[in-house]
Protein backbone atom coordinates (compact mmCIF):
# COMPACT_ATOMS: atom_id res chain seq x y z
CA UNK A 1 0.00 0.00 0.00
CA UNK A 2 1.81 3.31 -1.27
CA UNK A 3 1.06 6.90 0.59
CA UNK A 4 -0.68 7.66 -2.57
CA UNK A 5 -3.38 5.54 -2.46
CA UNK A 6 -3.91 5.79 1.35
CA UNK A 7 -4.40 9.23 0.37
CA UNK A 8 -6.63 8.91 -2.58
CA UNK A 9 -8.63 6.28 -0.28
CA UNK A 10 -9.28 8.81 2.41
CA UNK A 11 -9.85 11.97 0.26
CA UNK A 12 -12.56 9.19 -1.52
CA UNK A 13 -14.47 8.70 1.86
CA UNK A 14 -14.21 12.15 3.02
CA UNK A 15 -15.63 13.67 -0.23
CA UNK A 16 -18.41 10.95 -0.32
CA UNK A 17 -19.01 12.13 3.08
CA UNK A 18 -19.48 15.57 2.66
CA UNK A 19 -20.88 15.80 -0.79
CA UNK A 20 -23.39 13.12 -0.49
CA UNK A 21 -26.15 15.51 1.45
CA UNK A 22 -24.71 18.00 -1.35
CA UNK A 23 -26.12 15.64 -3.86
CA UNK A 24 -29.75 15.56 -2.38
CA UNK A 25 -29.87 18.80 -1.63
CA UNK A 26 -28.80 19.62 -5.07
CA UNK A 27 -31.60 16.87 -6.27
CA UNK A 28 -34.40 18.36 -4.08
CA UNK A 29 -33.60 21.84 -5.59
CA UNK A 30 -33.56 20.94 -9.02
CA UNK A 31 -37.05 19.03 -8.34
CA UNK A 32 -38.52 21.93 -6.83
CA UNK A 33 -37.44 24.66 -9.79
CA UNK A 34 -39.17 21.65 -12.39
CA UNK A 35 -42.19 21.70 -10.44
CA UNK A 36 -42.25 25.81 -10.00
CA UNK A 37 -42.20 25.94 -6.47
CA UNK A 38 -39.72 27.78 -4.52
CA UNK A 39 -36.57 25.72 -3.95
CA UNK A 40 -34.99 24.88 -0.57
CA UNK A 41 -31.32 26.34 0.01
CA UNK A 42 -28.77 23.57 -1.02
CA UNK A 43 -27.46 23.62 2.60
CA UNK A 44 -30.68 22.43 4.32
CA UNK A 45 -29.54 18.56 4.75
CA UNK A 46 -26.28 19.53 6.11
CA UNK A 47 -28.45 21.88 9.10
CA UNK A 48 -30.78 19.05 9.20
CA UNK A 49 -28.12 16.96 10.43
CA UNK A 50 -27.01 19.50 12.86
CA UNK A 51 -29.93 19.95 14.04
CA UNK A 52 -30.67 15.90 14.15
CA UNK A 53 -27.38 15.52 15.67
CA UNK A 54 -27.97 17.79 18.47
CA UNK A 55 -31.18 16.38 19.47
CA UNK A 56 -31.77 14.23 22.16
CA UNK A 57 -32.94 10.48 20.78
CA UNK A 58 -35.85 9.15 22.33
CA UNK A 59 -36.15 5.21 21.55
CA UNK A 60 -39.43 3.36 22.29
CA UNK A 61 -39.57 0.99 25.37
CA UNK A 62 -39.67 -2.27 23.90
CA UNK A 63 -36.76 -1.40 22.02
CA UNK A 64 -33.98 -4.42 21.71
CA UNK A 65 -30.21 -3.10 21.10
CA UNK A 66 -30.41 -3.99 17.59
CA UNK A 67 -32.75 -1.20 17.37
CA UNK A 68 -30.10 0.91 18.70
CA UNK A 69 -27.29 -0.78 16.67
CA UNK A 70 -28.81 -0.78 13.38
CA UNK A 71 -27.95 3.06 12.35
CA UNK A 72 -24.50 2.59 13.08
CA UNK A 73 -24.45 -0.74 11.37
CA UNK A 74 -26.03 1.09 8.24
CA UNK A 75 -23.86 3.92 7.73
CA UNK A 76 -21.20 2.07 8.35
CA UNK A 77 -22.31 -0.12 5.20
CA UNK A 78 -22.57 2.41 3.07
CA UNK A 79 -19.85 4.55 4.02
CA UNK A 80 -18.11 1.37 3.49
CA UNK A 81 -19.34 1.13 -0.46
CA UNK A 82 -18.46 4.82 -1.07
CA UNK A 83 -15.15 4.05 -0.17
CA UNK A 84 -15.48 0.81 -2.18
CA UNK A 85 -16.79 2.52 -5.14
CA UNK A 86 -14.08 4.10 -7.28
CA UNK A 87 -14.95 7.98 -7.71
CA UNK A 88 -11.74 9.80 -7.84
CA UNK A 89 -8.81 7.49 -8.54
CA UNK A 90 -8.36 3.67 -9.34
CA UNK A 91 -5.87 3.32 -6.87
CA UNK A 92 -7.86 2.34 -3.53
CA UNK A 93 -5.95 0.08 -1.06
CA UNK A 94 -10.06 -1.06 0.12
CA UNK A 95 -10.98 -2.27 -3.55
CA UNK A 96 -9.50 -5.40 -2.99
CA UNK A 97 -11.37 -6.24 0.36
CA UNK A 98 -15.05 -6.12 -1.87
CA UNK A 99 -15.60 -6.34 -5.49
CA UNK A 100 -18.67 -5.91 -7.68
CA UNK A 101 -20.75 -9.18 -5.62
CA UNK A 102 -19.37 -8.36 -2.01
CA UNK A 103 -20.95 -4.61 -2.81
CA UNK A 104 -24.17 -5.98 -3.57
CA UNK A 105 -24.32 -8.12 -0.28
CA UNK A 106 -22.95 -4.93 1.19
CA UNK A 107 -26.24 -3.06 0.64
CA UNK A 108 -28.40 -6.03 1.31
CA UNK A 109 -26.67 -6.22 4.77
CA UNK A 110 -27.38 -2.83 5.45
CA UNK A 111 -31.01 -3.42 4.27
CA UNK A 112 -31.85 -6.69 6.45
CA UNK A 113 -31.03 -4.33 9.49
CA UNK A 114 -32.79 -1.26 8.80
CA UNK A 115 -35.36 -3.88 8.22
CA UNK A 116 -35.16 -5.59 11.25
CA UNK A 117 -34.88 -2.72 13.23
CA UNK A 118 -38.41 -1.46 11.67
CA UNK A 119 -40.21 -4.58 12.89
CA UNK A 120 -38.17 -4.63 16.03
CA UNK A 121 -40.69 -2.13 17.88
CA UNK A 122 -43.72 -3.94 16.63
CA UNK A 123 -45.71 -1.13 14.94
CA UNK A 124 -47.69 -1.96 12.42
CA UNK A 125 -46.11 0.66 9.75
CA UNK A 126 -42.48 -0.89 10.91
CA UNK A 127 -43.90 -3.76 9.92
CA UNK A 128 -45.19 -2.87 6.86
CA UNK A 129 -42.60 -0.98 5.56
CA UNK A 130 -39.80 -3.76 6.16
CA UNK A 131 -42.09 -5.92 4.36
CA UNK A 132 -42.31 -3.92 1.30
CA UNK A 133 -38.59 -3.03 1.53
CA UNK A 134 -37.43 -6.64 0.95
CA UNK A 135 -40.09 -7.03 -1.62
CA UNK A 136 -38.22 -4.59 -3.69
CA UNK A 137 -35.11 -5.67 -2.47
CA UNK A 138 -35.02 -9.15 -3.53
CA UNK A 139 -36.24 -7.97 -7.00
CA UNK A 140 -33.97 -5.30 -7.34
CA UNK A 141 -30.95 -7.31 -6.17
CA UNK A 142 -29.96 -9.85 -8.81
CA UNK A 143 -30.93 -6.59 -11.93
CA UNK A 144 -28.26 -4.59 -10.23
CA UNK A 145 -25.99 -8.24 -10.28
CA UNK A 146 -26.59 -8.72 -13.56
CA UNK A 147 -25.45 -4.86 -14.59
CA UNK A 148 -22.43 -5.25 -12.88
CA UNK A 149 -22.29 -8.81 -14.46
CA UNK A 150 -22.06 -7.60 -17.84
CA UNK A 151 -19.64 -5.09 -17.26
CA UNK A 152 -17.70 -7.90 -16.06
CA UNK A 153 -18.14 -9.59 -19.28
CA UNK A 154 -16.88 -7.02 -21.30
CA UNK A 155 -13.42 -6.22 -18.56
CA UNK A 156 -12.86 -9.87 -17.62
CA UNK A 157 -12.78 -8.47 -13.79
CA UNK A 158 -15.90 -8.53 -10.64
CA UNK A 159 -13.43 -5.68 -8.98
CA UNK A 160 -14.87 -2.32 -9.56
CA UNK A 161 -11.48 -0.52 -9.92
CA UNK A 162 -10.22 -3.06 -12.55
CA UNK A 163 -14.11 -2.42 -14.54
CA UNK A 164 -13.53 0.79 -14.40
CA UNK A 165 -9.33 0.74 -15.65
CA UNK A 166 -10.13 -0.78 -18.66
CA UNK A 167 -13.05 0.89 -19.26
CA UNK A 168 -11.87 4.47 -18.56
CA UNK A 169 -8.31 4.33 -19.75
CA UNK A 170 -8.69 1.00 -22.52
CA UNK A 171 -9.54 1.99 -26.35
CA UNK A 172 -12.70 3.47 -27.00
CA UNK A 173 -15.40 1.13 -27.95
CA UNK A 174 -19.07 1.36 -27.80
CA UNK A 175 -20.56 -1.80 -26.22
CA UNK A 176 -24.57 -2.67 -26.81
CA UNK A 177 -24.56 -4.19 -24.11
CA UNK A 178 -23.94 -1.07 -21.82
CA UNK A 179 -26.72 0.32 -23.63
CA UNK A 180 -29.44 -2.23 -21.89
CA UNK A 181 -27.28 -2.03 -18.12
CA UNK A 182 -27.55 1.43 -18.55
CA UNK A 183 -30.89 1.00 -18.59
CA UNK A 184 -31.37 -1.57 -16.36
CA UNK A 185 -29.10 0.76 -13.90
CA UNK A 186 -31.38 3.47 -13.92
CA UNK A 187 -34.54 1.42 -12.94
CA UNK A 188 -32.88 -0.42 -10.00
CA UNK A 189 -30.92 2.64 -8.78
CA UNK A 190 -34.92 4.48 -8.73
CA UNK A 191 -36.06 1.46 -6.79
CA UNK A 192 -33.05 1.25 -4.66
CA UNK A 193 -33.04 4.63 -3.13
CA UNK A 194 -36.89 5.08 -2.91
CA UNK A 195 -37.22 7.44 -5.69
CA UNK A 196 -40.42 8.63 -7.19
CA UNK A 197 -41.86 6.01 -9.89
CA UNK A 198 -41.20 3.26 -6.59
CA UNK A 199 -41.56 5.47 -3.38
CA UNK A 200 -42.05 9.22 -2.75
CA UNK A 201 -38.97 10.48 -0.52
CA UNK A 202 -40.86 13.51 0.46
CA UNK A 203 -44.56 11.91 1.95
CA UNK A 204 -45.12 10.54 4.99
CA UNK A 205 -48.48 9.66 3.31
CA UNK A 206 -48.96 6.32 5.31
CA UNK A 207 -50.42 4.24 2.62
CA UNK A 208 -47.81 4.70 -0.06
CA UNK A 209 -44.40 5.23 2.11
CA UNK A 210 -41.78 2.55 1.71
CA UNK A 211 -38.30 4.01 3.56
CA UNK A 212 -40.07 6.41 5.39
CA UNK A 213 -42.08 3.75 7.27
CA UNK A 214 -39.03 1.80 7.98
CA UNK A 215 -37.48 4.94 10.18
CA UNK A 216 -40.46 6.52 11.59
CA UNK A 217 -39.66 5.00 14.72
CA UNK A 218 -36.02 6.93 14.98
CA UNK A 219 -35.43 10.33 16.40
CA UNK A 220 -32.59 12.23 17.09
CA UNK A 221 -28.73 10.88 16.10
CA UNK A 222 -29.64 7.60 15.52
CA UNK A 223 -32.24 9.35 12.49
CA UNK A 224 -29.57 11.87 11.13
CA UNK A 225 -27.51 9.15 10.85
CA UNK A 226 -29.85 6.86 8.99
CA UNK A 227 -30.47 9.95 6.86
CA UNK A 228 -26.98 10.13 5.74
CA UNK A 229 -26.57 6.75 5.18
CA UNK A 230 -29.62 7.64 2.70
CA UNK A 231 -27.81 10.11 1.16
CA UNK A 232 -24.66 7.93 0.66
CA UNK A 233 -26.07 5.43 -0.50
CA UNK A 234 -27.51 7.95 -3.38
CA UNK A 235 -24.16 8.87 -3.80
CA UNK A 236 -23.14 5.19 -3.90
CA UNK A 237 -25.65 4.36 -6.56
CA UNK A 238 -24.86 7.25 -8.40
CA UNK A 239 -20.86 6.63 -8.43
CA UNK A 240 -21.19 3.14 -9.51
CA UNK A 241 -23.31 4.65 -12.50
CA UNK A 242 -21.11 7.22 -13.22
CA UNK A 243 -17.91 4.55 -12.60
CA UNK A 244 -19.40 1.76 -15.40
CA UNK A 245 -20.87 4.30 -17.78
CA UNK A 246 -19.32 7.36 -17.64
CA UNK A 247 -15.82 6.74 -15.96
CA UNK A 248 -13.60 9.38 -18.38
CA UNK A 249 -11.96 11.89 -16.20
CA UNK A 250 -10.77 9.42 -12.70
CA UNK A 251 -7.14 9.48 -11.75
CA UNK A 252 -5.25 6.01 -12.52
CA UNK A 253 -2.68 4.39 -10.38
CA UNK A 254 0.58 5.97 -11.31
CA UNK A 255 -0.84 9.65 -11.00
CA UNK A 256 -1.71 10.75 -7.64
CA UNK A 257 -2.01 14.43 -8.94
CA UNK A 258 -4.95 13.35 -10.65
CA UNK A 259 -6.82 12.50 -7.50
CA UNK A 260 -7.50 16.00 -7.06
CA UNK A 261 -7.90 17.01 -10.54
CA UNK A 262 -10.82 14.25 -10.84
CA UNK A 263 -12.57 15.99 -8.24
CA UNK A 264 -14.02 19.02 -10.13
CA UNK A 265 -14.95 16.42 -12.72
CA UNK A 266 -16.63 14.65 -10.27
CA UNK A 267 -18.90 17.23 -8.82
CA UNK A 268 -19.60 18.19 -12.91
CA UNK A 269 -20.83 14.88 -13.27
CA UNK A 270 -23.29 14.29 -10.31
CA UNK A 271 -24.43 17.23 -11.00
CA UNK A 272 -25.57 16.67 -14.13
CA UNK A 273 -27.04 13.21 -13.19
CA UNK A 274 -28.88 14.82 -9.96
CA UNK A 275 -30.56 17.20 -12.45
CA UNK A 276 -31.69 14.46 -14.55
CA UNK A 277 -32.52 12.14 -11.84
CA UNK A 278 -35.10 15.57 -10.83
CA UNK A 279 -36.29 15.39 -14.20
CA UNK A 280 -37.08 11.51 -14.49
CA UNK A 281 -39.04 12.67 -11.04
CA UNK A 282 -40.85 15.31 -12.27
CA UNK A 283 -42.19 13.10 -15.21
CA UNK A 284 -42.89 10.17 -13.74
CA UNK A 285 -46.12 9.45 -11.07
CA UNK A 286 -46.06 6.72 -8.54
CA UNK A 287 -46.70 3.88 -9.04
CA UNK A 288 -48.84 1.07 -7.50
CA UNK A 289 -46.70 -1.17 -5.10
CA UNK A 290 -47.73 -4.18 -7.58
CA UNK A 291 -46.67 -2.95 -10.36
CA UNK A 292 -42.68 -2.30 -8.81
CA UNK A 293 -42.16 -6.37 -9.48
CA UNK A 294 -42.97 -5.39 -13.03
CA UNK A 295 -41.10 -2.56 -13.29
CA UNK A 296 -37.83 -4.46 -11.42
CA UNK A 297 -38.77 -7.40 -13.85
CA UNK A 298 -38.33 -5.36 -17.02
CA UNK A 299 -35.01 -3.86 -15.22
CA UNK A 300 -33.52 -7.68 -14.78
CA UNK A 301 -35.15 -8.68 -18.05
CA UNK A 302 -33.03 -5.83 -19.53
CA UNK A 303 -29.61 -6.23 -17.78
CA UNK A 304 -29.78 -9.83 -18.97
CA UNK A 305 -30.62 -9.24 -22.56
CA UNK A 306 -27.21 -6.79 -22.24
CA UNK A 307 -25.69 -9.77 -21.04
CA UNK A 308 -26.41 -12.39 -24.64
CA UNK A 309 -26.05 -9.44 -26.28
CA UNK A 310 -22.29 -9.16 -25.63
CA UNK A 311 -22.37 -13.18 -26.40
CA UNK A 312 -23.51 -12.20 -30.29
CA UNK A 313 -21.05 -13.10 -32.38
CA UNK A 314 -19.02 -10.29 -33.70
CA UNK A 315 -20.92 -7.94 -31.59
CA UNK B 1 -10.27 2.76 -40.25
CA UNK B 2 -10.95 4.25 -36.72
CA UNK B 3 -14.13 5.78 -38.10
CA UNK B 4 -15.32 2.72 -39.36
CA UNK B 5 -14.44 0.55 -36.81
CA UNK B 6 -16.67 2.92 -34.75
CA UNK B 7 -19.29 2.99 -37.02
CA UNK B 8 -19.97 -0.74 -37.63
CA UNK B 9 -20.36 -0.53 -33.19
CA UNK B 10 -23.12 2.40 -33.92
CA UNK B 11 -24.60 -0.18 -36.20
CA UNK B 12 -24.69 -2.68 -32.97
CA UNK B 13 -25.71 -0.13 -31.16
CA UNK B 14 -28.83 0.93 -33.23
CA UNK B 15 -29.50 -2.75 -33.92
CA UNK B 16 -29.31 -2.94 -29.49
CA UNK B 17 -31.76 0.12 -29.52
CA UNK B 18 -34.09 -1.67 -31.81
CA UNK B 19 -34.21 -4.86 -29.63
CA UNK B 20 -34.68 -2.65 -26.34
CA UNK B 21 -37.71 -0.71 -27.67
CA UNK B 22 -39.28 -4.40 -28.84
CA UNK B 23 -38.98 -5.30 -25.24
CA UNK B 24 -40.61 -2.03 -24.12
CA UNK B 25 -43.73 -2.14 -26.48
CA UNK B 26 -44.01 -5.68 -25.29
CA UNK B 27 -44.19 -4.54 -21.99
CA UNK B 28 -46.08 -1.06 -22.25
CA UNK B 29 -50.12 -0.93 -21.62
CA UNK B 30 -51.02 2.54 -23.16
CA UNK B 31 -51.74 2.39 -26.58
CA UNK B 32 -50.39 5.99 -27.13
CA UNK B 33 -47.03 5.20 -25.50
CA UNK B 34 -47.17 2.19 -27.85
CA UNK B 35 -47.17 4.62 -30.50
CA UNK B 36 -44.70 6.49 -29.93
CA UNK B 37 -42.27 3.95 -29.29
CA UNK B 38 -43.31 2.12 -32.67
CA UNK B 39 -42.36 5.68 -34.04
CA UNK B 40 -38.81 5.59 -32.31
CA UNK B 41 -38.66 1.79 -32.86
CA UNK B 42 -38.81 3.26 -36.85
CA UNK B 43 -36.35 6.46 -36.96
CA UNK B 44 -34.02 3.66 -34.61
CA UNK B 45 -34.39 1.41 -38.27
CA UNK B 46 -33.22 4.47 -40.30
CA UNK B 47 -30.68 5.41 -38.48
CA UNK B 48 -29.17 2.07 -38.46
CA UNK B 49 -30.21 1.64 -42.74
CA UNK B 50 -28.04 5.04 -43.33
CA UNK B 51 -25.06 3.71 -41.15
CA UNK B 52 -24.98 0.58 -43.23
CA UNK B 53 -25.23 2.45 -46.35
CA UNK B 54 -22.56 4.65 -45.34
CA UNK B 55 -20.26 2.17 -44.52
CA UNK B 56 -20.68 -0.77 -47.55
CA UNK B 57 -21.33 2.52 -49.93
CA UNK B 58 -24.62 0.96 -51.28
CA UNK B 59 -26.69 3.86 -52.72
CA UNK B 60 -29.85 2.26 -52.73
CA UNK B 61 -29.61 1.56 -49.07
CA UNK B 62 -30.27 5.20 -48.37
CA UNK B 63 -33.43 5.22 -51.15
CA UNK B 64 -34.89 2.58 -48.66
CA UNK B 65 -33.60 4.44 -45.63
CA UNK B 66 -35.74 7.40 -46.85
CA UNK B 67 -38.72 4.91 -47.88
CA UNK B 68 -38.37 3.72 -44.64
CA UNK B 69 -38.54 7.29 -42.78
CA UNK B 70 -41.31 8.56 -44.71
CA UNK B 71 -43.46 5.31 -43.92
CA UNK B 72 -43.06 4.47 -40.99
CA UNK B 73 -41.98 7.41 -39.06
CA UNK B 74 -44.39 9.50 -40.65
CA UNK B 75 -47.22 8.75 -41.93
CA UNK B 76 -48.14 5.44 -40.59
CA UNK B 77 -47.64 7.01 -37.02
CA UNK B 78 -49.98 9.82 -37.80
CA UNK B 79 -52.03 7.25 -39.33
CA UNK B 80 -52.38 5.45 -36.10
CA UNK B 81 -52.71 8.32 -33.91
CA UNK B 82 -55.61 9.34 -36.57
CA UNK B 83 -56.86 6.30 -35.72
CA UNK B 84 -57.07 5.88 -31.72
CA UNK B 85 -58.46 9.72 -31.84
CA UNK B 86 -61.44 8.38 -33.99
CA UNK B 87 -61.94 5.10 -32.13
CA UNK B 88 -61.66 6.85 -28.89
CA UNK B 89 -59.16 4.75 -27.47
CA UNK B 90 -55.82 5.67 -25.61
CA UNK B 91 -55.80 3.63 -22.53
CA UNK B 92 -56.87 0.15 -22.17
CA UNK B 93 -54.55 -2.46 -22.98
CA UNK B 94 -55.37 -6.10 -22.00
CA UNK B 95 -52.77 -8.69 -21.83
CA UNK B 96 -53.91 -12.02 -22.02
CA UNK B 97 -50.66 -13.39 -19.86
CA UNK B 98 -49.55 -10.87 -17.19
CA UNK B 99 -46.39 -8.84 -18.10
CA UNK B 100 -43.47 -10.19 -15.94
CA UNK B 101 -44.42 -13.62 -17.49
CA UNK B 102 -44.59 -12.01 -21.35
CA UNK B 103 -40.95 -10.56 -20.34
CA UNK B 104 -39.37 -13.87 -19.27
CA UNK B 105 -40.77 -15.71 -22.23
CA UNK B 106 -39.12 -12.52 -24.27
CA UNK B 107 -35.64 -14.06 -22.80
CA UNK B 108 -36.42 -17.52 -24.24
CA UNK B 109 -37.15 -16.20 -27.62
CA UNK B 110 -33.87 -13.77 -27.28
CA UNK B 111 -31.75 -16.66 -26.92
CA UNK B 112 -33.35 -19.06 -29.22
CA UNK B 113 -32.85 -16.56 -32.14
CA UNK B 114 -29.78 -15.72 -31.26
CA UNK B 115 -29.09 -19.58 -31.37
CA UNK B 116 -30.67 -19.59 -34.19
CA UNK B 117 -28.69 -17.26 -36.16
CA UNK B 118 -25.69 -18.51 -35.23
CA UNK B 119 -25.09 -20.12 -38.81
CA UNK B 120 -26.54 -18.13 -40.63
CA UNK B 121 -24.26 -15.71 -39.82
CA UNK B 122 -21.46 -17.80 -40.34
CA UNK B 123 -22.13 -18.11 -43.93
CA UNK B 124 -23.23 -14.24 -44.37
CA UNK B 125 -19.98 -12.06 -45.16
CA UNK B 126 -22.03 -8.62 -44.48
CA UNK B 127 -20.68 -6.30 -42.17
CA UNK B 128 -23.86 -6.13 -39.83
CA UNK B 129 -23.82 -9.89 -40.38
CA UNK B 130 -23.57 -10.24 -35.92
CA UNK B 131 -26.83 -8.24 -35.93
CA UNK B 132 -29.20 -10.76 -37.64
CA UNK B 133 -29.69 -12.37 -34.27
CA UNK B 134 -31.23 -8.84 -32.56
CA UNK B 135 -33.12 -8.75 -36.07
CA UNK B 136 -34.33 -12.52 -35.76
CA UNK B 137 -35.30 -12.24 -32.05
CA UNK B 138 -37.34 -8.60 -32.97
CA UNK B 139 -39.16 -10.48 -35.04
CA UNK B 140 -40.26 -13.02 -32.61
CA UNK B 141 -40.89 -10.66 -30.10
CA UNK B 142 -43.12 -8.73 -32.61
CA UNK B 143 -44.61 -11.99 -33.03
CA UNK B 144 -45.01 -12.95 -29.24
CA UNK B 145 -46.67 -9.13 -29.03
CA UNK B 146 -49.16 -10.06 -31.41
CA UNK B 147 -50.37 -13.48 -29.80
CA UNK B 148 -50.80 -11.83 -26.19
CA UNK B 149 -52.65 -9.02 -26.96
CA UNK B 150 -56.62 -8.82 -27.17
CA UNK B 151 -57.49 -5.69 -29.11
CA UNK B 152 -56.77 -5.51 -32.29
CA UNK B 153 -54.67 -1.82 -32.06
CA UNK B 154 -51.54 -3.11 -30.56
CA UNK B 155 -52.01 -6.43 -32.94
CA UNK B 156 -51.50 -4.01 -35.75
CA UNK B 157 -48.64 -2.36 -33.98
CA UNK B 158 -46.73 -5.64 -33.59
CA UNK B 159 -47.72 -6.71 -37.20
CA UNK B 160 -45.86 -3.42 -38.26
CA UNK B 161 -43.09 -3.88 -35.51
CA UNK B 162 -42.49 -7.33 -37.04
CA UNK B 163 -42.44 -5.68 -40.62
CA UNK B 164 -39.27 -3.33 -38.87
CA UNK B 165 -37.45 -6.66 -37.51
CA UNK B 166 -37.56 -8.15 -41.34
CA UNK B 167 -36.44 -5.21 -43.06
CA UNK B 168 -33.80 -5.21 -40.37
CA UNK B 169 -33.04 -8.90 -40.61
CA UNK B 170 -32.60 -7.94 -44.65
CA UNK B 171 -30.69 -5.38 -44.24
CA UNK B 172 -28.27 -6.85 -41.60
CA UNK B 173 -28.30 -10.30 -44.12
CA UNK B 174 -27.85 -9.15 -47.23
CA UNK B 175 -27.64 -5.47 -47.72
CA UNK B 176 -31.06 -5.11 -48.02
CA UNK B 177 -34.00 -6.41 -50.89
CA UNK B 178 -34.03 -5.16 -54.51
CA UNK B 179 -35.54 -2.27 -54.66
CA UNK B 180 -39.15 -3.23 -56.30
CA UNK B 181 -39.62 -5.41 -53.54
CA UNK B 182 -39.11 -2.88 -50.59
CA UNK B 183 -41.35 -0.53 -53.05
CA UNK B 184 -43.81 -3.18 -52.54
CA UNK B 185 -43.45 -3.96 -49.31
CA UNK B 186 -43.79 -0.08 -48.41
CA UNK B 187 -47.03 -0.16 -50.17
CA UNK B 188 -48.26 -3.33 -48.49
CA UNK B 189 -47.62 -2.07 -45.18
CA UNK B 190 -49.50 1.12 -45.72
CA UNK B 191 -52.59 -0.20 -47.41
CA UNK B 192 -52.23 -3.17 -44.87
CA UNK B 193 -52.69 -0.13 -42.31
CA UNK B 194 -55.34 1.70 -43.76
CA UNK B 195 -57.28 -1.81 -44.82
CA UNK B 196 -56.91 -3.03 -40.97
CA UNK B 197 -58.19 0.68 -39.98
CA UNK B 198 -61.05 0.03 -41.36
CA UNK B 199 -61.81 -3.60 -40.21
CA UNK B 200 -61.40 -1.85 -36.87
CA UNK B 201 -64.35 0.53 -37.69
CA UNK B 202 -66.08 -2.67 -38.60
CA UNK B 203 -65.55 -5.04 -35.72
CA UNK B 204 -66.21 -2.16 -33.01
CA UNK B 205 -69.72 -1.52 -35.01
CA UNK B 206 -70.69 -5.27 -34.90
CA UNK B 207 -69.27 -6.03 -31.16
CA UNK B 208 -68.98 -2.50 -29.26
CA UNK B 209 -65.13 -3.47 -28.56
CA UNK B 210 -62.37 -3.87 -30.46
CA UNK B 211 -61.58 -7.40 -28.28
CA UNK B 212 -61.07 -9.46 -31.43
CA UNK B 213 -61.59 -12.37 -29.27
CA UNK B 214 -65.69 -11.56 -29.99
CA UNK B 215 -64.67 -12.65 -33.81
CA UNK B 216 -64.74 -16.43 -32.60
CA UNK B 217 -69.30 -15.75 -32.02
CA UNK B 218 -68.91 -14.86 -35.86
CA UNK B 219 -68.34 -19.31 -36.55
CA UNK B 220 -72.21 -20.19 -34.80
CA UNK B 221 -73.64 -17.65 -37.42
Amino acid sequence: MSWSGLFSQLLEIAVALLLAPLLTGWVNQCRAWLQNKSAPSLMLQYRMLRKLFHKESVVAEHASPLFRAAPYIVFGCMALASGIIPTLSTDLPLSPAADAIALVGLFAFARVFISLAAMDIGTAFGTMGARREMLIGFLAEPALLMVLFSASLITQSTSLTGIVETLAHGKFTIYPSMAFAGVAFTLVSLAENARVPVDNPSTHLELTMIHEALILEYSGRHLALIEWAGSLKMFAYSCIGLALFFPWGMAEVDAPGATILALPVLVFKLAIGGALLALIETVSAKMRIFRVPEFLATAFMLAVIGMLVHFLPGA
Amino acid sequence: MMMQAYLIQSINLFASALLLLSFAMLSQRRILTLIHLFTLQGAALVAATVVVAYVTDQHHLYYSAAITLVTKVFVIPLLLHRLIDRLNIKWDVETLINIPTTMLIGILLVVFAFNLALPIVKLSSSIAHSTLGIALACVLLSFMMMITRAKAVPQVIGFLSMENGLFFAATAATYGMPMVVEFGIAFDVLVGVFILGVFMFQIREQFDSLDIRHLEKLKDD
